[in-house]
């Protein structure tokens, strides 16, 4: 294939992305988007408002089907998988707005999303052992929610649902990570701490970040994309895309 | 436990209190058939009437757990539940019609009347087995169970949700309506049945049967209330609010929506199927009539009433709809319409938690 | 029409020659003279065929029939029967008759009855010949055929003459016969045909030649036919359903009270024509009347319950539809109060009843056709309402941006009431229309509703050329499934089939997608 000749032909690419396009009545969302994450890898995306970067995500999780393009993830094709399949495969995300259960507690917003079988049956027995617990309650350490385990999810601030969805995409345990905008309204002091998690995460897992905030994608330390209008701008580390003309011109500024 | 912390279920003080009254109104409940068989001029004596009346109440709580554990949990508003009732309640009345035996108008050894009179020469095919209690049970719950599957699988893989699911669940219930009115259907048409002699060797009809009938409902009802409850309890409840709530971020924690929601609607048409085939021995007719739209929404709005999303809401509406129904047709049956209709108007512009909500303090 | 055709036949009466009329009276002679000439006479005037002949003959059937002394005869009303003219009637006397006149009797007056002027006695008479075909009314049929213009009847005598030619031994006139019959269109005219094929061998080729040239214009008159009533079911549905592409497809609002808008239509129609039934000249045009009449009466009630009530249940849809089920259930118990339970009849106005004949059998009520068109009218209305005008913009704006609509001063509640009120007395219109062809009755929306929901959902929500395909296909549907699986189960059918068909869950045309998880 001509686009295996375009990119450095990588061990086993955990997702491949190729010639990926999204048309909504005409408009291109995605124009022929290439991508390739490795196992383990960490890779941040950046690029101006309606880039395609949440359309990106939303066409690797089943969402949005692409009108044309590859979209695979170890073997699997993923444009024949429904949206349950493909988090079931190991792909979990977090959105771009905070999404989760208002009507359950944090705690059981977490159990919801604890990796265990998802069958109705399943979930109609299934009774919550104690490593399963330990487990919850290391999230709720980790994502600072342990004192409002108890409340109901629809209650909290904003920055908080982000942290509680950044745990249920945790108790997951997923191979690859999407996070969308994880740290818009979070302190500084929280962004790092984020960083620091995804980072941490990245050795075990493939972890895909969209953010604005240049300040956390360079505590990142990772290769950078640059989406605009689709496609594919500039790719490399974080100096080299800052440096980039054609970045500073469209999504930068002077 | 995380387990009790179901959140739309009542909670404290109030729920404590419920649970109480629950109990006592099974006890007095309990207790019907044994003053009905009280001497007639004493204090405690209980009219047939009020002991019918209860049971048929008891099969009607059953059908609004039921709507309760699809619509207040799941978020699947079937406004045609009310088939589920009927097709059980039909399978009930194929068995009462076979234990008729010769002692029908015409006397045949085996056809139910409208059958004769419809000049059948055999018993059709469906009807083969229902002269056994225990198929007639198994099919009341068999058949509703497998339309739930059937119409069900095919809405939800269709991702077909919120008011087009209750228009679909409305047509297939009008559209059983008139299936069933039809003579040719082998169901007795118009009439439906009636006329039933004994169930399990009791003669209908007598203080024995009636008693029987009614702990045979009760112990329906409080077998359904648990069942509602294991499943409301656990993670399958909280999956299932969780799918009313936000079905596509389910979908993307891995968790088929489909299976989760097919489960709950076969499970919940099973226990309509089941109290409508309690049902129908009580009052002794079944006709195409019980499949009216009409019924089922009425069905919901007991729900609605009660407060729906918390099992002892659906058993509250049940009970106390039916009581102001049953007062109010026979003080002003002209008003009667009009104070369902008003019912559904006031509770979901003012009560939008039902009666129960007066009782217990929101879920924030 | 029918006043055309008397006056044509009272024109070929007085152009009768004058001979004819002395033949008339010459043929009288000998009436009540005994049994053998009476009956003498029967036949003759029979076979003479002046429609005089037949209140005569009828009243010496019934025994009314006198003759005076001087040998005049005498009808009912005192007139002589030879002049016409008033006579004496002094010692008249009953003429008697036995049976083998009576026979005659019926012979001879169902071939009079053949030329009467009443089109219905003419039709009677040519369907009596049929039953019983008898090579001898050959003549008789061909002279009537002659006369009659009218197409039905003519067919009929049609039919009676091969009958009766296929009896006789002429082998010219029987092929004759099967080849005029095999340019009809009716069963009876197959039915004929196969008959005659067991009991003359020797033109059955002939005979299968004619009967396949009806059957394939018989099947293409269903296939039209079929049509057409799906089309008009198809129209009443489209009508009901037009309502609904506002209400539901555009602002999104269930309103299970819609069929008992429809219902108050047919009731404000009734009512419209309750309160010109006193006027005569106005009475014939209640229907038009009640066009606006129940617009307005079924808007207003929409514009109160959107402000009233259903405003405060805005995207809450579940809520919505029990409440809207509720107010439905109020409307109808308060109507079953005021009018009664029982149905109420809305006279079709007699420019809309009658049937159409087209070419090839081809029947079509007027009642039907009238609501096609009406259906096509409102349709139109509706595309100019939303296209065109000022209230069409606000409405697109409001469902597509409120927030945006409102801040450039558009008063989001006003459109929002206008525009249900808009659906619901859309819903009116469509009453005005079932009151023709449906009884008026406090539960008529209930049976149309469900079936307009499918209509909007099978098409598309919020889209009205989804809502017109939609509402033709399942009227054409349902009427075609019919004949094999019976209305019912057609029904049932075209459920099964949109919920198969609903797959690709359609989203409405002004509907924007939505961006969250949940979308
Ligand atoms: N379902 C949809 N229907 C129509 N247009 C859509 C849809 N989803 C996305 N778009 C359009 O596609 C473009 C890309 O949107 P996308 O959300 O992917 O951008 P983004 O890079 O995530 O932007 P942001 O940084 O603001 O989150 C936008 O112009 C958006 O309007
Ligand atoms: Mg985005």
């Amino acid at each position: 294939m001509n686009a295996a000749q375009l990119t450095a032909p990588a061990p086993d690419p955990l997702l491949y992305l190729d010639g990926v396009s999204v048309v909504f009545d005409g408009f291109k969302a995605l124009n022929a988007l290439s991508l390739i994450i490795d196992p383990g890898e960490l890779r941040a995306i950046i690029g101006p408002n309606g880039a395609g970067k949440t359309t990106m995500m939303d066409v690797i999780t089943g969402k949005t089907r692409p009108t044309e393009g590859v979209v695979r993830f170890r073997d699997h094709d993923l444009t024949k998988l429904d949206e349950a399949s493909i988090a079931n495969l190991g792909i979990g995300r977090k959105f771009q707005k905070p999404t989760m259960f208002d009507k359950l507690t944090v705690f059981e917003n977490l159990e919801l999303a604890l990796k265990a079988p998802r069958g109705p049956l399943a979930c109609l027995r299934w009774v919550l052992g104690g490593g399963d617990r330990a487990r919850i309650e290391q999230t709720l350490e980790e994502v600072g929610l342990a004192s409002r385990a108890h409340d109901l999810a629809g209650v909290l601030s904003h920055g908080q649902r982000q942290w509680l969805e950044i745990g249920m995409l945790l108790m997951q345990d997923p191979e690859l990570l999407l996070v969308d905008e994880p740290v818009a309204g979070m302190t500084d002091q929280e962004t790092e701490h984020t960083a620091a998690l995804l980072v941490r995460i990245a050795g075990r897992r493939s972890v895909v970040v969209v953010e604005h905030d240049l300040e956390f994608v360079r505590a990142l330390g990772s290769k950078v994309t640059v989406l605009c209008e689709g496609s594919m701008l500039s790719e490399g580390s974080i100096d080299h895309v800052q440096n980039d003309p054609r970045v500073i011109e469209v999504y930068l500024g002077r | 436990m995380s387990a009790t912390l179901a959140s739309p279920a009542p909670s404290g003080f109030g729920r404590m209190t419920l649970r109480l009254v629950l109990i006592g109104a099974v006890l007095i409940l309990a207790l019907l058939p044994v003053l009905n068989q009280m001497p007639t001029d004493s204090a405690l004596h209980v009219s047939d009437f009020v002991v019918t009346v209860c049971g048929k109440w008891i099969t009607y709580a059953v059908l609004a757990l039921a709507i309760d554990l699809a619509w207040g949990y799941a978020g699947i508003l079937s406004l045609g539940h009310g088939a589920f009732f009927a097709l059980g309640g039909y399978a009930m009345g194929m068995h009462l019609m076979r234990l008729i035996g010769p002692r029908g108008v015409y006397g045949h050894p085996v056809l139910p009347d409208f059958m004769v009179f419809l000049g059948y020469q055999e018993l059709p095919w469906y009807w083969l087995g229902f002269d056994h209690f225990p198929f007639a049970i198994l099919m009341a719950m068999a058949v509703p169970g497998l339309l739930a599957l059937v119409v069900g699988y095919l809405a939800f893989r269709s991702r077909i949700t919120g008011v087009y699911l209750s228009i679909i669940t409305q047509a297939m219930t009008y559209a059983l309506m008139l299936a069933f009115f039809r003579n040719d259907m082998g169901f007795g048409g118009n009439n439906g049945f009636t006329d039933f002699k004994e169930l399990l060797g009791m003669p209908l009809n007598t203080p024995n049967a009636r008693s029987v009938l009614f702990y045979a409902s009760l112990a329906l009802l409080l077998g359904a209330l648990w069942l509602c409850s294991a499943v409301t309890r656990s993670k399958l409840g909280r999956v299932l609010v969780a799918i009313r709530d936000a079905e596509s971020r389910v979908r993307f924690l891995g968790y088929d929506v489909t299976q989760h929601k097919l489960f709950v609607f076969v499970l919940s048409a099973v226990l309509a199927g089941l109290a409508g085939a309690l049902y129908v021995p009580q009052v002794g007719i079944i006709n195409p009539g019980e499949f009216s739209p009409a019924n089922s929404i009425e069905a919901v709005i007991w729900v609605a009433v009660g407060g729906r999303g918390t099992l002892l809401g659906a058993l509250l509406g049940a009970f106390s709809v039916n009581a102001l129904k049953t007062w109010l047709t026979t003080v002003a049956p002209d008003l009667w319409l009009f104070a369902l209709g008003g019912l559904f108007v006031a509770v979901t512009l003012f009560l939008p938690r039902g009666l129960i909500g007066l009782f217990t303090k929101a879920p924030k | 029409m029918k006043r055309h055709l008397l006056g044509l036949c009272l024109a070929l009466l007085l152009a009768l020659p004058a001979a004819a009329q002395d033949r008339f009276a010459s043929a009288l002679a000998g009436l009540g003279e005994g049994f053998g000439q009476t009956a003498e006479v029967a036949e003759r005037l029979g076979a003479l065929g002046d429609p005089r002949a037949i209140p005569l003959l009828r009243a010496l059937q019934d025994g009314t029939l006198r003759r005076t002394p001087a040998g005049a005869v005498l009808l009912p009303n005192g007139t002589d029967a030879a002049t016409g003219q008033p006579a004496d009637a002094t010692g008249a006397e009953p003429v008697r008759i036995n049976n083998r006149v009576r026979q005659v009797l019926r012979g001879a007056l169902g071939r009079l009855q053949l030329i009467s002027p009443d089109p219905a006695e003419r039709l009677a008479a040519a369907e009596a010949v049929f039953r019983s075909p008898a090579p001898e009314n050959v003549p008789l049929l061909q002279s009537a055929l002659t006369q009659e213009r009218e197409a039905r009847i003519r067919a009929q005598l049609e039919l009676a003459l091969a009958a009766s030619q296929l009896r006789a031994d002429d082998a010219a006139a029987k092929r004759d016969a099967v080849a005029r019959l095999g340019t009809a269109a009716t069963t009876e005219a197959r039915a004929l045909l196969i008959e005659a094929r067991a009991a003359n061998p020797e033109i059955a080729t002939a005979i299968d030649v004619s009967i396949a040239a009806i059957e394939q214009r018989l099947a293409l008159r269903r296939v039209v036919e079929t049509l057409f009533q799906g089309l008009s079911l198809g129209s009443v549905l489209l009508l009901a359903a037009l309502g609904l592409a506002v209400t539901f497809g555009v602002m999104g609002v269930i309103n299970m009270a819609h069929g008992e808008f429809v219902m108050l239509g047919a009731y404000a129609t009734f009512v419209v024509q309750e309160l010109c039934r006193g006027i005569p000249w106005l009475a014939p045009w209640s229907l038009p009347l009640a066009v606006p009449a129940a617009f307005l009466v079924t808007a207003l009630a929409g514009a109160v319950l959107e402000r009233g009530l259903i405003r405060h249940l805005y995207g809450r849809p579940l809520e919505t539809l029990l409440m809207t089920f509720g107010v439905g259930m109020i409307l109808q118990q308060a109507v079953r109060l005021a009018f009664g339970a029982q149905n109420r009849e809305v006279v079709s106005p007699s420019w809309m009843q009658g049937t159409l004949m087209f070419p090839g059998g081809i029947a079509m009520t007027q009642n039907r056709l009238w609501i096609i068109v009406f259906g096509i009218f409102v349709l139109l209305l509706v595309v100019a309402a939303i296209r065109f005008t000022r209230f069409g913009l606000e409405m697109r704006a409001v469902v597509q941006n409120r927030r945006i609509a409102a801040t450039m001063g558009i008063r989001t509640g006003r459109v929002d009431a206008m525009t249900f009120a808009f659906g619901s007395g859309l819903a009116g219109l469509a009453g005005v229309a079932l009151s023709q062809i449906d009884n008026v009755s406090p539960n008529l929306g209930t049976g149309y509703i469900i079936d307009s929901f499918m209509v909007v959902v099978f098409g598309g929500v919020g889209s009205l050329a989804g809502t017109l395909v939609g509402a033709l296909t399942l009227g054409v549907v349902n009427k075609v499934l019919e004949p094999y699986a019976g209305a019912v189960l057609a029904k049932v059918c075209v459920l099964v089939a949109i919920m198969l068909f609903i797959q690709r869950r359609p989203k409405g045309l002004f509907a924007l997608k939505g961006r969250a998880a949940e979308s």
